[in-house]
């Protein structure tokens, strides 16, 4: 295997909350008929979730399934098994009118934690913390690149966005984390 | 002269001494002063000069409305121009500096205009520089810029950062007076999420400084615990300092919070932005006073009534030890008392109505003061500062009765309330006869997403003008049971004046401010009124009325008041100019906020990004990414690095970056179809693993892309497309799948960013992949526009063999989390072959020296395939694609259409780009009449001349024609017509 590095190789940084580039994550894309007994089996195998409802995120075993548009979810798996779980899931659905679609590579992840990681994302993307469920996914806007965020712990959250706009996408939670620009 | 008493100062903190500076003049104030109180404390009573006469003026109000206090605050990278020191917190250590005088405020060159002013009425640029027209450009123009804008422009960069953040919430009250107190209390205790706004540091507003009681305590009291009670409730989010600056559609409100303004360098964000989506919005921005037009109420000196009464409350501030009130009213009266509280004198209040009879005014009597009802003041006398003011009868024309001496003149006109959010997005308006005032339509507000009104004006913002009426009607928004109660007197009406006295003549109405920063006076607008101008737009921009940086917020209802007269029609005939935001101007950089520097824009990175920044790349802007224009080895210049990439490449092997190339998975039962309508070819025929250049149109038939297509598997294509145009593409895919052939069977995804892409070019292409072992890549096994997929040196590799550049050549997608270590791997593999990375130019001039064309260079959106003769591209069988119908209009399939040909200087020399083929005449025009133009032109290192592509007319039929094209300085470039092709025209090198 040869070396394969994420795309800010696991950057961090100290604010008033702590930012993360949070390395390599495995990422599916599969669209298709979320309604359908075939797909939720095949995600059950995949995954072991159930199909996630409207902006919701489901997760077993280290495993999620992130509810993205209405006929498509983002699976995340281990980076080195989404090739294979990728595979898996176009041979079980090869009858089906569906694609799954390794997207590892293509994406950048962030961890925010902190006691005030909501005030680090509220400054950059228009989104209603106080009422962001805890099992909800939030696509959105990362100040001008798109992104999709949840809350991945008590009092941390996770965002995605391209993987070319990682160094853009640092540099604005560098920017809103700074010691001194809490939000009081 | 101005200065501070002994006691007083609600805001101040006088065990916290501060020092300003104002023109390099030390000047002691306190911690809770503004810049206004603070030198006004120190008898500096004249900040600025007036923009048309340079008349001198000082501070007329105490908030937002202010027009003349006006200051260059701080210095290098924290200087700020047109700072409103009214509502500029002081700090230790600030540095002020009037504006629009020279040499200095005492002495100014430019008061000379003021003994001209009779040359210079409304309307005066209008008239003198529309003639002669030549002078506008050398004459007028130059002395107009130079004498326009008060502040200087910052010359250093700002060092201070800003930020924005968003909001949500049920009810944004905005202004935390009694009103907005009590409509936030309201809504608090209904359960609502509540965000109020308040533009100064302190809470309270108006009443607090007219001192009322409410349910039993002071008002003082009152607000504190009204405060405080906010703040401990979670649903609540209370912010001072920080100004509703705009409001538009669906509830969303602008907000501007000043954090370090007043501790400039703290390490905090100086302003942030404040982004607040509102169920509803609670304007309770209360009432500005209104000036009262009297000769000479520009002389500094002459204030507002309760400005005079909050510096003396607020700041304990007196303007001046005795002070004549002028007014219409009865409030003003409060400022009379408030002076005589502090020990001031009162020598008289003139008040303009017959009749005086109310609870104030007779307290003011009580106290021993005399009042002049049914008088005016002729005339205030005085030049930098009051010295004293002439009384007349207001009902006449202005005779003198007597003279009072004093140093400050308190007057008040009335109240405006501040409708400006409400009337931000679409709120109307009613006129108040009794008031005298415009005040919002609660049957016509701004409506929100749901058809329903979503701003609510309460208390004096709804023009409720004494502080039971301004309880009950913020109460009554969310409230139950009985409104705070309080023991205000009642008030006797005010009376209308907009011209004091009512008969003045035109001296005196030529010495009335209306605009004391733009000196327009009555006078004026009167002017522009027999001119013909009817409508208060007009008029606004003839005069400049209202123009000034206080955006007529002291100004308009006047100025318009005045026109309706001179009209003669009522005011609600003439109406007001439109409120548009920002309330107050907005610094530049909150509105940027964080974009700036290495985040002002997002930067698109590929893989390989950073091994190109160290290997001597200059780099291209490509959309957001940046591509390797070329690398320059140490001393060499960018055009020689550029020849020696070609020359190398097509002689060794290069390496080029292709990952910004887009690629995007079409996936489905229908996605043959579906392509065969994107693409102008035929995508459905082919065979699993190989390759097809296609072209898109849009529905006009214009070309939009271009792109290799590969079919992966029996139901799946990879289409590739230009590096700008992935996002455009992938969107158009979904726009189409989404909105027209919904029912089609067909997913998309773009995947352009799941690739490093790398093409390996040139003779020893094949050698470098064979070193690197694990795929059969020879020609028999992977012919040209073939795909195979499989491990290539031990990275998982996608293999096409496609060219745009002629020269044998690999295009390999890896992962692209393994795409830096593949091209470092190439690129040490390579050595051996002589490789050279190469950047986008070379890739150019390769592809131009074959013909090939470039979406953006041959096209510009005028343009169709069949006029790059690519008509082999399109397919004949298909019943429809996507342009077909646009191109078989009757102009786009003209046979006079320009057409793509090849280009080549008769003298070697390389052609202009983007000139024109000169034709003999001229069109209806003048202009001489044109054949065709020049698309892409470079210097051939291969060739060792100049080569170009252009489209023109009849060009195919014109083989060896000689073209005219007139460059700069008279310079003529001739080319002759040759086929596009300048290279290896049988492609052998390409099949290798």
């Amino acid at each position: 295997m040869p070396d394969t590095v994420s795309a800010l190789n696991g950057k961090t940084y100290a604010g008033f909350v702590d930012i993360a580039e949070a390395g390599l994550q495995g990422m599916i894309t599969l669209r298709g008929d979320l309604a359908s007994a075939a797909l939720a089996k095949a995600v059950k195998a995949a995954v072991g979730t159930k199909v996630p409802d409207q902006r919701r995120i489901v997760t077993a075993g280290g495993k999620s399934a992130l509810w993205m548009s209405p006929d498509e979810l983002l699976l995340l798996v281990p980076y080195v098994e989404a090739p294979g779980i990728a595979a898996q899931l176009s041979e079980s659905l090869s009858g089906e009118h569906a694609m799954a679609v390794n997207v590892s590579d293509a994406r950048a992840m962030f961890r925010i934690k902190g006691a005030k990681a909501s005030q680090a994302l509220q400054k950059l993307a228009p989104v209603d913390f106080a009422s962001l469920g805890d099992d909800e996914v939030r696509r959105s806007r990362i100040a001008q690149v798109a992104g999709a965020l949840w809350k991945s712990g008590p009092q941390e959250f996770t965002l995605v966005s391209f993987r070319s706009v990682a160094g853009y996408v640092m540099g604005l939670l560098e920017s809103s984390a700074r010691p001194g620009s809490e939000i009081a | 002269m101005s200065t501070r008493l002994a006691r007083g100062g609600r805001l101040i903190d006088r065990t916290k001494p501060i020092t300003v500076t104002f023109n390099g003049r030390r000047m002691a104030g306190y911690l809770g002063d503004t810049l206004a109180s603070a030198v006004l404390a120190n008898d500096q009573m004249m900040v600025g000069r007036s923009f048309k006469y340079h008349r001198p003026r000082g501070v007329v109000a105490s908030g937002a409305e202010e027009p003349n206090a006006l200051v260059g605050l701080g210095t290098g990278g924290r200087f700020e121009p047109n700072q409103r020191m009214t509502t500029t917190e002081a700090f230790d250590g600030a540095e002020t500096a009037s504006q629009n005088h020279w040499p200095s405020l005492e002495f100014d060159i430019g008061a000379i205009n003021n003994k001209f002013g009779r040359l210079l009425p409304g309307g005066f640029y209008y008239k003198t520089f529309m003639w002669p027209r030549s002078f506008w450009k050398h004459v007028y123009e130059p002395i107009i810029r130079q004498s326009a804008g008060l502040g200087k422009v910052p010359t250093d960069r700002d060092a201070d950062r800003y930020e924005q953040a968003y909001a949500f919430a049920d009810v944004a009250v905005v202004g935390a007076g009694i009103a907005g107190l009590t409509a936030a209390l309201g809504a608090a205790k209904a359960g609502k999420r509540v965000i109020v706004l308040e533009m100064t540091p302190a809470c309270g507003g108006r009443a607090v400084v007219d001192g009322i009681t409410i349910d039993g305590q002071g008002a003082d009291a009152w607000v504190a615990a009204a405060v405080e009670a906010l703040r401990g409730m979670d649903n609540v989010t209370l912010m001072t300092r920080t100004m509703a600056t705009g409001l538009y559609d669906h509830g969303y409100l602008m907000a501007a919070e000043r954090i370090a303004d007043h501790t400039p360098g703290d390490g905090r964000p100086k302003q942030r932005l404040w982004r607040i989506r509102a169920g509803e919005v609670i304007t309770a921005t209360g009432a500005i006073e209104r000036t009262l037009s009297f000769a000479g109420n520009d002389i500094p000196g002459v204030m507002l009534a309760a400005a005079v009464r909050d510096y003396v409350v607020n700041y304990g501030v007196s303007i001046g030890d005795r002070t004549v009130i002028v007014t219409n009213n009865d409030d003003a009266y409060r400022t009379a008392l408030a002076l005589l509280d502090a020990g001031l004198r009162v020598p008289a209040v003139i008040d303009a109505r017959a009749n005086v009879t109310g609870a104030l005014a007779q307290a003011v009597r009580d106290r021993g003061v005399r009042v002049l009802a049914g008088h005016g003041v002729a005339k205030v006398h005085g030049g930098k500062r009051v010295t004293g003011v002439a009384i007349c009868a207001q009902a006449g024309e202005g005779a003198m009765i007597e003279e009072i001496a004093c140093d400050c003149v308190a007057m008040s006109g009335g109240w405006s309330p501040v409708v400006h959010l409400w009337s931000h997005c679409g709120g109307k308006l009613n006129w108040d006869e009794t008031s005298a005032m415009f005040r919002p339509d609660p049957q016509r507000p701004p409506l929100g997403a749901d058809g329903r009104g979503m701003v609510r004006a309460v208390g004096s913002a709804n023009g409720m003008l004494t502080a039971d009426a301004v309880l009950a009607d913020a109460h009554a928004a969310f409230g139950s049971g009985a409104a705070p109660a309080t023991d205000a007197p009642a008030e006797a009406a005010m009376e209308p004046v907009w011209i004091m006295p009512q008969g003045a003549g035109p001296k005196l109405r030529m010495k009335m401010w209306l605009d004391p920063q733009n000196d327009v006076k009555v006078s004026d607008v009167q002017l522009a009124a027999r001119e013909g101008y009817e409508s208060v737009e007009h008029t606004k921009r003839y005069t400049t009325l209202g123009m000034a940086t206080d955006q007529g917020k002291m100004s308009n209802i006047n100025g318009l008041a005045v026109l309706s007269n001179a009209l003669h029609q009522p005011i609600p005939a003439t109406g007001t100019t439109t409120f548009r935001p920002p309330y107050t101007p907005l610094n530049f950089g909150a509105i940027a906020g964080e974009a700036r520097g290495e985040i002002f824009q997002p930067l698109r990175r590929t893989p390989i990004h950073d091994w190109h920044e160290t290997h001597g790349v200059e780099w291209e802007p490509v959309g957001l990414w940046r591509r390797p224009f070329c690398y320059r080895r140490p001393g060499e210049s960018t055009e020689a690095a550029v020849n020696r990439e070609v020359r190398n490449t097509r002689q060794n092997l290069g390496l080029l970056d292709a990952s910004t190339l887009g690629k995007i998975l079409v996936k489905g039962p229908d996605a043959g179809k579906f392509l065969d309508m994107l693409y102008t070819g035929v995508m459905s025929t082919l065979a699993v693993g190989k390759c097809r250049y296609g072209l898109m149109c849009n529905e006009q038939g214009f070309l939009s892309d271009d792109g290799v297509v590969v079919r992966l598997s029996e139901d799946s294509w990879l289409c590739h497309t230009t590096s700008g145009g992935a996002d455009r593409i992938h969107g158009w895919m979904e726009d189409w799948l989404q909105c027209e052939w919904w029912d089609w069977k067909v997913h998309t995804a773009n995947l352009t960013e799941q690739f490093a892409q790398i093409a390996v070019v040139g003779p020893n292409a094949r050698k470098l992949l064979e070193k690197l072992g694990g795929m059969d890549v020879s020609k028999e096994t992977l012919p040209f526009m073939a795909f195979a997929e499989g491990t290539l040196g031990g990275f998982d590799a996608r293999v096409f063999r496609i060219s745009f550049s002629g020269e044998l050549s690999y295009e390999i997608a890896v992962p692209a989390s393994q795409g830096r270590a593949f091209w470092e791997k190439l690129h040490d593999a390579g050595q051996e072959f002589g490789l050279m990375p190469y950047g986008t130019e070379c890739l150019h001039i390769l592809r131009a020296e074959k013909g090939f064309i470039m979406i953006g260079d041959e096209t510009d959106g005028t343009v169709i395939p069949q006029d790059l003769n690519m008509a082999w591209a399109i397919s004949k069988k298909k019943a429809d694609y996507l342009g077909k119908r646009g191109q078989e209009r009757s102009y786009l399939a003209s046979a006079d259409r320009w057409k793509l040909v090849g280009l080549e200087t008769l003298d070697g020399s390389v052609l202009p780009d983007g000139v024109y083929a000169v034709a003999p005449g001229v069109n209806a025009n003048g202009q001489r009449n044109v054949q065709g133009r020049v698309t892409s032109t470079y210097f051939s290192p291969t060739l060792g001349r100049g080569i170009a592509m252009g489209l023109v007319k009849h060009g195919p039929d014109r083989m060896g024609e000689v073209l005219d094209f007139p460059g700069d300085n008279g310079k003529i470039h001739q080319a002759r017509i040759v086929d596009q092709v300048f290279f290896d025209k049988e492609g052998a090198k390409n099949d290798a």
